[in-house]
Order: structure tokens, then sequence, then C-alpha cells
């Protein structure tokens, strides 16, 4: 049997369906960004635990020039290390029928006669290569995607300086490239960059390192400290020409992934809050309203002598049945979307299998949070009409107490009209109410802001990396160090119209107890093509002595200009590939330089220095580790051709492909997510507007009602609640402005790793467009409230009493 | 426009501000239809005060929302000088409204956020011929509490200024329902001191509901209503000085 109670609440929800519609989609919203943000969160964390798992991603990565196979022993004794794996990579120029650009692979080889202990592929098609075949290949599967490679399929490498045909006899994925981004590219480009797995055998005929590696990977011990592991594997490899082992951390795709991953958590930490909040606000206005309505009612229950819990379980009941349309709104949708972004990442993200983690407990967090926050938004109103007497709650409340703004005797308030006096004084009245209606509404372009301002900051990027900083065409690695000479073999290339050098040396910057692991790059004195900015993103020259460095750097290091900092030579090409007993036992050489300025860079950990020092403080002829290129367009496929030719050159990196990959991939990604955006925004613009339309509305009929007496047309009346909504909505946008400009800076902030910072850029149209979506999400609502006021009955309501 | 009215009034036939002929008003209320008006014929001469009494449900106030441009009527005519209002639009109605008339109802209806000189200026801030505020708040005899927001004054005080409000435009009738119902005597007599004196100062032609059988000797003629129809209309030979009603 349902008790009248219920049944009063039954039709309480039927009558105010529009008002908890609009509360429950802003609630719905923050559940289904709650569900969405933390179950791709825990499906991608849950995915890639997994993959590491099974497949033994490792925890510590280094890269030598040449290392005897004992030295693994040697290393395998490191206290903490649990397992180890050697291998050999090199870059390697493909040449892919039908595609004119040459492509870069990396070539790894597999153990022939054993199973890979570590990053071990998952073969997804064929099998591995034959021991000591040169000529198979197993590659990565966005690679076979992207070219529509079936096994079989053939294609070219130049390795080491020679270029083979390959035959594709397999197709894996590995835990180690689930990110797999090509070098100097910006994004993944599967087209132009492969992984390709060989057998060991082979590569080391190819590579003449028979019976050595260069590339190690090793499995820590659980609760071995990987500072301490890294630092002995340093010391072990230093003289074989190691650069500085690294940790997952410094794994690229493992870096990328966190910084991915990192972002989904930042979702789930900021934007379900905004929603939260103001549902509960709508909730705490809606309430207070109704239960002014029914203050008479809930004196003649009281009077019949029902129990304050029981009128009180009454109104919480309505709360819940509101938040629970929210939850069931918001967890239908934040399920449907969380799978959707998953498999948006498993697109970008190479993974073997997705695992979705869909645990109930996060739709009950999310259902507890909502109605928590629901019902505490709604306390106060239930609290305030259960301590009311009886007979206080039957008699009509007293008019609202109305005070004068102080201000009427100003010239400028004398000539505005009584209806805007009304509005002005509405909205003083209840400034509390106000308040949280604008913070409301400034939410929703907040918002906006923060989702739009980084297609600002990005574009920005763009054009300083692009157009700005790096001009050049192209950009081509040598396999090793080359002798200045080449520059010249390099120019007389068809169609290349200019070139200019640079050497990359990896170094290890200390400055007290802060260091770092990086790559100096050496430029030579007035380089036009690849230049380098500061920080108001002027060019500019390189001095003749110290380093240049980003403040990303700086900041790592705690150095400002003028500040000394030790530079290691990882990187000693001296001892490269040399054997002999004269370099074992060779200190790493370590130098002193200063800070000579802070410049600007968005990607990576820059740090510069004249070429020439740079070669000097080597004690080393004159060497470069690739040249930038100006190309004619109109020969490129001439000068490809050339290149697949040249041995020397391990990878190419192409400016114009990168560029447009980086755009295809934006426009896709931005456009989801931009849409997601102005539909939360929408979505909360509208609800608050809406609600704060309909309770005024509701409070104001007589006043509306006496106005249509009085001989005021529809559009006059409809101007009092309009001209007050509107005064809300347009204090709300600078608000909006400010509260934006807060979240994008704490985005940029949040953004900010060692792979790549954003600059901080929000554009006047990206100010506007909130504005003007918050004007419209708020009109529409306000419209919709005003057709309510032109049938407005007046007879009726004027002759009720309040 | 009110020194017009005034001259007229010395005439010896007054204009007719009214004529209703056959008004009848149907509520369609789900099943059932409730007659409110079954045949009204009725003529409101200009400057008269006019005293509608009856039983709730006997069609009074239908008939003053009618005459009002509240509402509008089934069918029968209803004129308003040569105009038939019976004929005139949502649009129109508003304008004729706002030029011709003031109401005055038993809930004072003010707009609490606007002090008792602003209420009324609400109502002069849209007129042609309005007079000031202070004038038709010194009129109910309100010049001591010009700047008080409703909240601040008695329900007597705040009839007092929507009777202001209602005439501070300078309308040709004043519709009251109910002035004094929420009202004592005491405080009543106050708004129908307001009220006969509006009436006489200013020649509005004024159209009183009530219950109240004492209120009716105030009138120059009285009407009664019973089942949406005029039972009885008299007119009082001798009329009762405001102050001097009691109930």
């Amino acid at each position: 049997m349902v008790s009248v109670l219920d049944k009063k609440l039954l039709r309480d929800m039927v009558r105010l369906w529009a008002q908890a519609l609009a509360i429950a989609l802003v609630m719905a919203s923050g559940v289904s960004t709650l569900i969405l943000a933390v179950g791709a969160y825990r499906s991608l964390e849950e995915t890639r635990s997994a993959y590491y798992e099974r497949y033994r991603f490792a925890d510590v990565f280094a890269t030598a020039k040449r290392a005897p196979e004992f030295v693994e022993r040697q290393i395998l004794e490191i206290s903490g290390v649990a397992a180890a794996e050697t291998r050999i990579q090199e870059f390697a120029l493909l040449d892919i029928e039908g595609m004119e650009q040459p492509a870069t692979g990396l070539a790894m080889s597999l153990p022939d006669h054993r199973e890979q202990r570590l990053n071990r592929i998952y073969l997804r098609e064929g099998r591995l290569p034959e021991p000591g075949r040169v000529d198979e290949v197993t590659i990565n599967e966005a690679f076979a995607v992207a070219h529509s490679f079936k096994l079989g399929a053939k294609f070219h490498a130049i390795l080491n300086g020679y270029k083979r045909p390959l035959t594709v006899v397999g197709i894996a994925l590995s835990p180690e490239f689930i990110y797999a981004i090509g070098p100097g590219d910006l994004i993944p480009d599967d087209r132009r960059f492969a992984d390709l797995w060989m057998s060991e055998k082979a590569m080391a005929a190819m590579f003449d390192l028979d019976g050595a590696f260069n590339s190690i990977s090793l499995k820590l011990l659980r609760g071995a400290r990987e500072a301490e592991v890294i630092k002995q594997l340093d010391d072990v490899l230093e003289r074989y020409g190691g650069t500085g082992a690294y940790g997952r951390k410094d794994q690229q795709s493992h870096a990328f992934l966190d910084a991915e991953l990192n972002q989904l958590k930042s979702m789930a930490q900021v934007i379900p809050p905004i929603f939260l909040l103001v549902s509960a606000f709508l909730i705490n206005i809606t309430l207070t309203r109704l239960i002014a309505l029914e203050r008479e009612q809930i004196g003649l229950l009281k009077a019949l002598g029902y129990r304050r819990f029981t009128i009180a379980t009454h109104y919480m009941k309505l709360i819940v049945c509101i938040a629970f349309v929210g939850i069931l709104i918001g967890a239908v949708a934040g399920t449907w979307l969380g799978q959707g972004l998953t498999r948006l990442y498993a697109d970008f993200f190479h993974f073997p299998f997705l695992i979705f983690q869909r645990g109930m407990d996060i739709y009950a967090i999310a259902a507890s949070i909502s109605i928590a926050t629901a019902l505490a938004g709604g306390m106060r109103s239930i609290y305030t009409a259960l301590t009311l007497p009886p007979a206080v709650a039957m008699s009509p409340p007293l008019p609202t107490h109305y005070a004068h703004l102080g201000i009427e005797k100003l010239q400028v308030v004398k000539h505005l009209s009584q209806l805007t006096i009304m509005a002005i004084r509405h909205i003083i009245r209840w400034p509390v109410r106000s308040g949280l209606t604008i913070l409301g509404i400034a939410m929703s372009g907040a918002l906006l802001i923060t989702a739009l301002f980084s297609l600002d900051s990005i574009e920005f990027m763009i054009d300083t990396i692009y157009f700005q900083a790096d001009r050049q065409d192209a950009t081509l690695n040598f396999t090793q160090e080359r002798p200045v000479k080449v520059l010249q073999e390099v120019e007389h290339l068809p169609g290349v119209l200019a070139v200019e050098p640079y050497r990359a040396v990896a170094v290890r910057l200390r400055h007290g107890h802060y260091h770092r692991k990086l790559a100096i790059t050496g430029k030579p004195p007035g380089a036009d093509l690849s230049r380098i900015l500061d920080r108001e993103n002027r060019p500019v020259e390189l001095p003749q002595s110290g380093l240049l460095m980003s403040e990303r750097v700086a900041k790592l290091l705690h150095v400002t200009r003028g500040d000394m900092v030790d530079v290691e030579i990882l990187d000693d090409s001296r001892g490269q590939g040399s054997l002999d007993a004269t370099s074992i036992g060779t200190r790493r050489s370590t130098r002193r330089l200063p800070v000579a300025g802070i410049i600007q860079s968005y990607l990576g950990l820059a740090v510069y220095m004249d070429l020439r020092a740079l070669n000097e403080m080597l004690d080393e002829a004159p060497v470069v580790s690739g040249v930038h290129m100006a190309i004619d367009d109109s020969q490129t496929d001439k000068l490809f051709a050339a290149i697949k030719g040249l041995p020397a050159v391990s990878a190419i990196a192409l400016q114009g492909a990168s560029l447009a990959k980086f755009h295809e991939t934006l426009a896709t990604n931005l456009t989801i997510m931009t849409t997601v955006y102005v539909v939360l925004s929408v979505i909360i613009a509208f609800g608050v507007v809406y609600n704060s339309a309909r309770i005024q509305l509701s409070e104001r009929v007589r006043e509306f009602a006496s106005l249509r007496v009085l001989g005021f047309t529809k559009a006059e009346v409809s101007h009092v609640l309009l001209l007050e909504l509107a005064m809300l909505v347009i204090a709300a946008i600078p608000l909006a402005w400010i509260i934006g400009y807060g979240f994008a800076w704490a985005t940029v902030q949040g953004f900010e790793s060692d792979l790549y910072s954003l600059p901080f850029i929000i554009k006047t149209d990206t100010y506007a467009i909130s504005a003007l979506v918050v004007l419209g999400a708020a009109m529409t609502s306000a419209l919709i409230v005003r057709r309510r006021i032109d049938r407005l009955d007046m007879i009726k309501a004027l002759k009720t009493r309040e | 426009m009110a020194a017009r009215k005034t001259k007229s009034k010395s005439k010896a036939k007054p204009d007719i501000m009214f004529k209703v002929e056959g008004l009848t008003k149907v509520y369609h209320t789900g099943e059932l239809d409730i007659h409110a008006l079954s045949g009204v014929d009725l003529t409101l001469y200009e400057g008269e005060l006019a005293v509608l009494l009856g039983p709730s449900g006997s069609g009074k106030s239908t008939l003053l929302n009618i005459l009002g441009g509240l509402d509008v009527a089934s069918g029968g005519h209803a004129w308003f000088r040569k105009d038939e209002i019976t004929q005139l639009g949502e649009r129109e109605l508003t304008r004729y409204r706002r030029d011709h008339v003031g109401f005055v109802f038993q809930f004072y209806n003010l707009i609490p956020s606007l002090s008792a000189r602003e209420n009324v200026a609400l109502v002069t801030e849209i007129s042609k011929y309005p007079m000031k505020p202070e004038e038709a708040l010194g009129l109910v005899g309100l010049d001591h509490r010009l700047d008080h927001f409703p909240a601040q004054l008695s329900g007597g005080e705040q009839q007092r200024v929507a009777i202001a409000r209602a005439i501070a435009k300078r309308p040709e009738v004043l519709l009251c329902d109910e002035p004094t119902g929420a009202l004592d005597s005491k405080t009543g007599v106050h708004v129908l001191k307001a009220l006969t004196s509006v009436n006489e100062e200013l020649g509005t032609t004024t159209a009183v509901i009530t219950h109240n059988m004492a209120i009716a000797d105030i009138a120059h003629r009285v009407f009664h209503f019973g089942d949406g129809k005029i039972t009885k209309t008299y007119t009082n030979k001798r009329r009762v000085a405001p102050d001097k009603v009691q109930w």
C-alpha cells in the first residue's frame, strides 16, 4: 500500500519534472565524467599492468656502444637485479614501395634459441624470424595496418649501410612500444615509424656485433632500489660506451602513457566535483522554494500529528529520487562514454588486448557521493521547515523585507525604471543565492575555456615549433657521428637548398644534488633553419661558451642564469667501439659550464651550446650527429630516393609529414573533446539558469500578475525576470573568464612533464566562444521560462494568498 | 483630462461608462461547466460609485474581471464608452488596462522590492497624464510613508498604497475586489475614505465588490448578485460617510 505521502511525492516529481530533470542532468554529468574518467583510467591502468606483467616489461633500460656478452653476467650480479635481457638495436631507414618518403625503423634482435626474458613480444600473426635469416622480419601491428602489410609482404631497409630486402613473417606488439613515436616526431605516425624484430645472429652479423650487445633491459627484484641499480649499471657500462641507464619513468612509451593516465586522473578529480557542487546548489534552491510553497502543508501535517522524521523523510525521498535519475543517466552515459574513450585510447596506444575495468565500487562511490551532496544541498531547507511551529507554518509568511540600495539618490539610478530597480533589489535581497547562481553559470563558462584553450595553446606551440624554431623541412640522423665534411655531401644531394649541422651528446647535468640525464645539442653560430627562441619567442644567438637551457631543465636543476653546472659526458665517442685495454678504467669526463641563458622549448629537455665549443669540450675533431635541411619541394622524389641509398643515415624526420599527422590526430581528438565539453557546459548553464528562472517565477508570480493587471505588457513583465537573469549571466561571464583562466593555468601546470610542456595561451576567441555558449544556453532556458509568464493566469495569481 | 471629467459631472445626465448586455461566462472545469455569469445586463455612469454585493460564487468578481479586461466573456457584450471590450484581443486589453483602468484587490499585491513611492511610480512611468506619486499617496493619506517598503507597512497602509497606485494614472474607472476583505473595521474605514475621496475629487467611476452589507451604504447605487445574475438594484437615497460605517 502506497502511503499518501508517497503519492504526494510521486505527484511532486511529475509536477516538478522539468526542474528535476535539469538538476538530474547536471548531476548525471558529474556521475558520468567520474565513471568515464575513473573507468577509462582503471581500464587503461589495468590493461597496461596486465600487459607489463604478462610480457615482462623491464624496469631499467640502458644502451651502450658495444658490450661483450660476459658483461651481462656482471650486470646480473648487481644487487636487486632479477633478470636481464640483452639485444642489438639500431635505427634503419626503410624504403617502402609506393611511399616516396623514407620511413624509419628501429631494428631489434630477438634471441635465436630461447624465449625472450624481458619485453616479450606478443605475436599477433605469423612467426618470429628464423635464426640467422637476414631477410626475415617481424613487424609491429600498427605499421602493418598503416601499410596494409600481410604476412609475406616485402620492403627494404638500410641496415648498417646495406639496403636489404625484408619479408614480413610475423606481426607483433610489444609492451615497450605501446606508444611508439619516431625520432623527431611530436606524435606517433604509424606509417613512418616501425618496430622491426630480427634474428640476433642475423643482426650481429649485419652490425658487426658478434658476441656483443648494445642494449640491455633489467627486471628488478621487489624492493630493489632503482637509483642504486642504475648507478651500478652505468658504472659497468661506462667503459663500453654506455649512454646512461634510465628507469621506466624515462622510458618513452611508459612516460607518454603515464602522462595520459595522469590527465585522466586529474579529470576525475576536477570535473565531477564541479557538477556535483552545482547540482547540490540547484537542489538547495529548488527545495528551499518548494518547502516555502509547502509551508502551510508542512504545518498542517505537523498539526495532524505527523512526526518530524516522517516529514523530513518525505522531502529526502524527493531528493533521492532526483539523485537517482541523475545517477542512472550518468551511469549509463559514463559507461558508454568510458568504453568509447578506452577504445579511442586503444587506437592510439597499442595494446594486444583491452581489460574493461568496471568495478561496481566506482558506481557505488559515484552514487553515494551524488546522493550525499544532494542531501547536503537540501538539508537546510528541510531543517527550516521542520523547526517552524505548526501555527506559524500555517499562517502566511510575512512580506519579504527589502531595503533601499543607498544609491537611489544617484542621478544614474533616478533614470532607471521601477522595473529595473525591482530586478536589482531582488538580486541584492538574496545575495547568497544570486552569488551562487553567478558562480554556477561561471563554472559552465570556465569549463569551456578549460577545454578550448588547449587548442589555442597547441596552435601556438605548433606555430612556434614548426614555423619559428624548427623551420627545416627534414632532419637526417646519422648512424654515428660523422666528420663535418659530410655536410658537403648532403648539400650536393638533389633538391637540398640549405644544410645546418647539429650534434647531440648524452650527458648528465648536475647542480648540487639535482641531476638529470639529457642531451646537449650543439648548433653552429647563426643557425637559421633550426633556431633557438628565448622566452618571448624571439630567436637568440648561442653564446660562444656556456649553456642555454629550457625553463623546464632550469627548474629541474634549480638553476638560474649565471649558475655553474657540472656536465658529465655519457656519450663519449672516443670510447666508441673500442674494446682495447686502454679504454677500460677511464673515468667519465666532467666539465663545469655556466648557464648562459634560459630559453623557450615545449618539447623534451632542451639544452643547447655552441657546436664548436661542444666539440672542443669533448676534445674532438669537428663531428656532427645529423643535419637539418631546407629542401626544394619539386625535387623531393629525387632527394628521398638518394637518401634511401645513403648508408650513413639512420633516421629521417620530415617536418611537413609530422605536422600533417599532428593536425590530423588533433582534429579527431579535439573535436570529440570539444563536443563533450560544450555539451557539459551547456548542461550546467542551462540547469542553473532554468532552475533560477523557474524559482524566481514561482516566487514572484503575484508581482508579475500585478504588473500585468497594471497594464504592463507581457514583454515588459518578462523584462523584469529576463533583466535579472541577464544581470546574473553578465556578472558570471567575467568570473567565468577568471576561473577559466585559473583552470587553464592549472591544466598547463598539470601537463608539464619531461616530454613536453604546453604554452599558456588563451585567445580572445576562446573567451568570446565561452561567453557566447553560456549566453546562448542561458537565453534558451530563460525563453522557455518566459513562455510561462506569457501564459500567466492573472486572476488566479492575485486572488490566492501567498 | 481630470478637468474635463469634473466638468462633465455637473451635467444633468452623466455619460455612460460601462454598458453590459446579456453577458455570460462559463468555466469548463473537467466534467462540470460552471456558469459564473448567466446573462447580466448593467449600466454604470461616469463618476458613479457602485457597490456589488453578493455571496461568493455569485458572479460579481467575474463581471469585474471582464469589465477590467482581466478575463474574457463567453457570450454577450460589454462596452467601455464607445468601445466594445468583449471584442478586444490580448494586446488591446493590456492597452485598455494600462490607459483606463485601476484595480484594487483584497490582497494588496504590492511589489515587495519597491517602496510605497516606487510602487506608485511603477504606474506613473507608463501613463500618459499621471499625477505625481507623492500626490497620489497624499490623496490616500500616506504622504508620511513614502519611502517605506511593503514589509514596513500595516495591512491598511498597504491597501491604501494599492489604491494610490491604482489612481495615480488618473484612470477613468477604479475596480475594487473586496478592498477591505483582509482588514479590520478601523483600518477598513481608512481605505473606504480613500476610495470615496478619489471618487469625489477625481470623479473616477468606481465599482466596489464586497460581501459586507454595511459598506453598500457609501455607494450611489447597489447591485445584488446571486447565481450569476443581478437579482436586485437600488439607489441609495442617502449615502453614509465612510467613517460612519461600522461592521
